[in-house]
């Protein structure tokens, strides 16, 4: 039997249109979405796999045809058809790709506004004023991790290899750090003073700071400080994200969102949360050898577990802190601070004071003569 | 007479008289002659391409299981570090532009050399000592900070390792340099009388737009590295933010040249693919200026998309949007170039050789990366891939799927040419089939295991990825078996292989009407043009074909007797009553 060209290429076509839509809905390519951005996200994944399945398999079923009906027989020295171009054609397969092109940059548009990637808050924040962020930022937290920052950064991932005890052991010396970081990003000018972008109080604002290799998380309106995200779910988490050392990346793969770790250049996330459960947290920005384990979680769980968590953790933390607040240096008096070293030493004070007048009198001595 | 007959006869005083019988030390001396050049260029930078596999297998070992458990994780680091830089710099750039296009760009447009000859021997004799460099620096701790060298990270890991990078960086961008300013001079002012732009064989297109690439972006990227090194060696603060210097900036400068770079990786290989699809479909290129033209487009655009790597660095939004659109807008110049080669072997006599599967080859991996290039230029969707096994797979379909196996079209078409030897088809062919079926084994399953949350540049990961990295490893294996047939049939043809004849494939551009291989100079008397480079079947044939859709009046292509896309007006509906009938 003889089917014209016309229906077969019509039957082709409609075939590889269903093939690539059913391919564009169930290609199960992603993980679980935990997150509100992540259905808009998956939503433009599944467009560009439907158009990307139609082109691929147009493509190569125009090979594979050439392939066979076009190939050389035996003998034949002749050469093909002297067709050397089409212009309605190649203003087709110009115009059409340049459309789709087009369509899918205003589809990404819109789910990056929505996802709230337009958000005036998030640019302040990354780029107002980097000089000044800088200044206070290489004081307090670069210059005194850096050279340390490797065994320190293997001492913590020790401790998140060993236990849980994450909170208590490995995260209080990045917690002071936080927190001066965490007091210098509120002093940022935008962070607070847009009114008109987001309200407020409905955000809940967690500190990330990542050092050689962990995550530490600081929750300023409760002063926690861990090594794993908990988050509420519903509620909008405005993640501010700092380096202290080198360049990491923050990533939950569930809520398709990844944000750089720069230091000296504080940076910022948005997501929501809205399926309870457990999700890693991956650094996805290469920051030296243990890079492949510097990941944690996060736990989105209801509010009222979120609140459980929070207090559980002040209690845990209020004794650590004091004992923390014991051995701080900054917060006694020299003699104070010196005195257990003083001691360890076996200097008596009689003898310190023995030492003082005869070198008193040699210098009266020198100064006579 | 053919086509072909008719070229060959017209050229038959330009002919050279004898073959070149070069000795083998004159391969191994600073010859000036651009044929020696560019198979010293091949040789070596295949050798580099051996090595990086060697490096590419070794990370692929360490990740068949989920442990760290084949080389420390420092070394793991420099192993990716080293591949990376090897395949780029050492491999794909130098083999493309400096070999191909060395040995193809003068015989292309009838020059007897290129246009400094000794500019052109020192680019080349500037690769080995720098090659050699980066890969001494395995002795004092290699550099670890992946090829991208992202500051601080890559001031504070092995900084012996991290300045030999540097410095080979330097050399190796300063030979791509000097090589590009040859390629341009060259195909602007010896070209032969008679070939205008639009009669040139569309690998010198290709070659000139990736030498505009190379010449205005490598400068950028030898500061970049400049002034990281004052950072790294002087304890400047460019990049430093300890001393008040912004990473950011030279991820800007860095990629500024890198993303081109892919463009300088690609582009000739474009033009090679353009020059062996019309000799073995028998049929003229399809839309000879489009493809020249967005060469042109491609260069244009690949220099203002740069920070397309960077949407995740803390760039601000509109940043984002713009270079998401540039991005995106490439992918209409490169389906024109795609569009235009499957038009080309429709309806042709396709010899179906090694040359021409490698080609279809490229032509369908391409493809793939091209789709995962446009979606991954999406900003909401890069977010969730970046820095992930999804980018480890786009950039292995468009470095391998199409640079990689171009080059092997190259080498098996112009293998003739080069040695006046046939290579040996059969193996050929295992060659081809070993490498799409590793290939594919070792990068489709990337693309997966980006999606559900394996980021990149690790040595280890969650067990859930076990399965999927196993299959990847095997598909490496194969990939690194594959070049054994290719090696063995390369030197056995090289020295036994059956005689090639001047014109094995009966093609049209110049390199084909003088001997295998040509003599020094290349010609004995300037070629002349009898037919342009994609005549085919213009001459007289035996038997007229049918193909379907080369009309293009055919209602089926230009949508509809009275659409705006059809050439002629239809005499029974056309708008001006002059055109009816």
């Amino acid at each position: 039997m003889n089917i014209p060209s016309s229906i077969t290429t019509m039957l082709a076509g409609i075939l590889l249109t269903l093939i690539s839509i059913w391919v564009g809905q169930n290609h199960g390519l992603m993980p679980v979405q935990a997150s509100e951005a992540a259905p808009l996200i998956d939503g433009l994944f599944n467009t560009m796999m439907t158009i990307g399945t139609g082109l691929f398999l147009l493509v190569m079923g125009v090979i594979l045809v050439a392939v066979f009906k076009f190939r050389r027989q035996p003998g034949d020295e002749t050469d093909g058809s002297p067709v050397h171009g089409n212009i309605p054609l190649e203003i087709l397969w110009t115009s059409i790709p340049a459309v789709i092109v087009l369509g899918l940059a205003i589809y990404s548009f819109e789910v990056y506004t929505q996802i709230g990637g337009l958000n005036p808050m998030e640019h302040s924040v990354a780029h107002g004023q980097p000089t000044h962020q800088m200044a206070h930022m290489s004081g307090a937290a670069i210059a005194a991790p850096l050279p340390s920052s490797e065994a320190e950064g293997r001492q913590t991932l020790v401790a998140d290899a060993a236990s849980d005890g994450i909170q208590a052991e490995g995260a209080i010396p990045g917690g002071v750090i936080q927190k001066e970081d965490g007091s210098e990003t509120s002093i940022t000018p935008g962070v607070g003073s847009m009114p008109g972008a987001k309200d407020p109080s409905k955000e809940f604002v967690i500190q990330a700071n990542g050092l050689q290799y962990a995550w530490i998380f600081t929750y300023p309106d409760s002063g926690v400080v861990a090594g794993e995200l908990h988050v509420p779910v519903g509620r909008e988490v405005l993640l501010n994200i700092s380096a202290s050392d080198v360049i990491h990346a923050f990533w939950v793969p569930e809520f398709r969102l990844k944000q750089d770790a720069v230091p000296g250049q504080p940076t910022e996330l948005r997501f929501t949360p809205n399926r309870i459960g457990e999700y890693p947290v991956i650094c996805a920005e290469l920051c030296g050898p243990y890079h492949g384990a510097m990941r944690t979680k996060v736990i989105a769980e209801s509010p009222a577990d979120f609140a459980a968590w929070v207090e559980e953790q002040k209690v845990a933390s209020a004794d650590g802190l004091e004992q923390a607040l014991a051995v701080n240096p900054a917060a006694k008096a020299p003699d104070e601070f010196l005195a257990p070293y003083v001691d360890r030493l076996g200097i008596q004070p009689e003898m310190l004071h023995q030492l003082h007048s005869e070198a008193e009198k040699a210098s009266h001595h020198v100064s006579a003569s | 007479m053919t086509q072909a007959q008719l070229q060959e006869t017209a050229n038959l005083p330009a002919h050279g008289s004898e073959p070149s019988g070069n000795h083998w030390r004159t391969y191994f001396s600073f010859s000036t002659d651009h044929k020696v050049i560019g198979i010293q260029y091949l040789v070596t930078t295949f050798i580099f391409y051996l090595i990086g596999g060697a490096l590419a297998t070794a990370v692929r070992t360490e990740l068949a299981t989920p442990e760290v458990d084949f080389v420390s994780r420092e070394v793991y680091n420099s192993l990716f570090t080293v591949h990376a830089t090897v395949m780029i710099f050492l491999w794909i750039v130098p083999a493309t532009t400096g070999g191909f296009g060395n040995y193809l760009v003068p015989l292309l447009i009838g020059a007897r050399d290129m246009a400094f000859p000794r500019l052109n021997a020192l680019a080349f004799w500037m690769i080995p000592p720098a090659g050699i460099l980066l890969l001494s620096s395995f002795f004092v701790g290699a550099p670890g900070a992946g090829w991208t060298s992202y500051p601080p990270l890559s001031l504070v890991t092995d900084q012996a390792g991290e300045a030999i990078w540097i410095l080979s960086v330097l050399l190796l961008g300063t030979s791509s340099i000097l090589a590009a300013i040859n390629f341009i001079v060259t195909i602007f002012k010896m070209r032969i009388a008679g070939m205008g732009f639009n009669q040139m064989p569309l690998f010198c297109w290709a070659m000139l737009a990736t030498s505009t690439l190379a010449l205005l972006a490598t400068p950028v990227l030898a500061g970049a590295l400049i002034l990281l090194a004052f950072d790294l060696l002087v304890g400047t603060a460019f990049f430093n933010p300890a001393g008040g210097g912004n990473p950011i900036v030279y991820q800007h400068m860095f990629w500024f040249y890198s993303h081109p770079a892919v463009y300088i990786m690609i582009l000739p290989v474009f033009g090679m693919i353009s020059e062996i699809l019309p000799v073995h479909a028998r049929k003229p290129i399809f839309g000879y200026k489009a493809i020249a033209y967005s060469s042109l487009a491609i260069c244009f655009l690949g220099l203002i998309v740069w920070a397309h790597h960077m949407f995740t660095s803390g760039t601000p939004p509109w940043l984002r949007m713009f270079f998401m659109i540039t991005t995106m807008v490439i992918a209409v110049p490169t389906g024109i170039k795609v569009f235009s080669w499957l038009a080309t072997i429709w309806g042709g006599k396709i010899r179906l050789n090694s040359a021409m599967l490698f080609a279809l080859g490229f032509l369908s991996m391409f493809v793939i990366g091209g789709i995962s290039g446009v979606m991954v230029a999406a900003v909401p969707f890069d977010i969730h891939v970046h820095d992930t096994y999804f980018i480890v797979a786009h950039i292995h379909y468009v470095l391998f799927g199409g640079s990689v196996f171009g080059l092997y079209a190259g080498f098996y078409h112009w293998f003739p040419k080069m040695t006046g030897r046939m290579l040996n088809e059969t193996w050929g062919q295992v060659h081809f089939w070993l490498n799409l079926v590793g290939f594919n084994l070792a990068f489709l399953p990337m693309h997966k295991l980006g999606l559900e949350g394996m980021n990149r540049r690790i040595a280890e990961y969650e067990p859930r990825f076990a399965f999927l990295n196993l299959i990847c490893s095997i598909g490496a294996y194969i990939l690194a078996v594959s070049t054994i047939p290719f090696i063995v049939n390369v030197i056995w043809s090289w020295m036994y292989g059956p005689k090639a004849g001047d014109n094995p494939w009966k093609g049209l551009t110049l390199e084909w009407m003088t001997s295998s291989p040509p003599p020094v100079e290349n010609f004995d008397a300037d070629p002349v043009l009898a037919t342009g480079p994609y005549d085919y079947g213009f001459g007289d044939r035996a038997t007229p074909v049918n193909v379907m859709f080369s009309d293009s009046r055919d209602p089926a292509l230009a949508a509809g007797p009275n659409s705006a896309l059809r050439a002629d007006p239809d005499p029974a509906v056309a708008v001006s009553p002059d055109d009816r009938v």
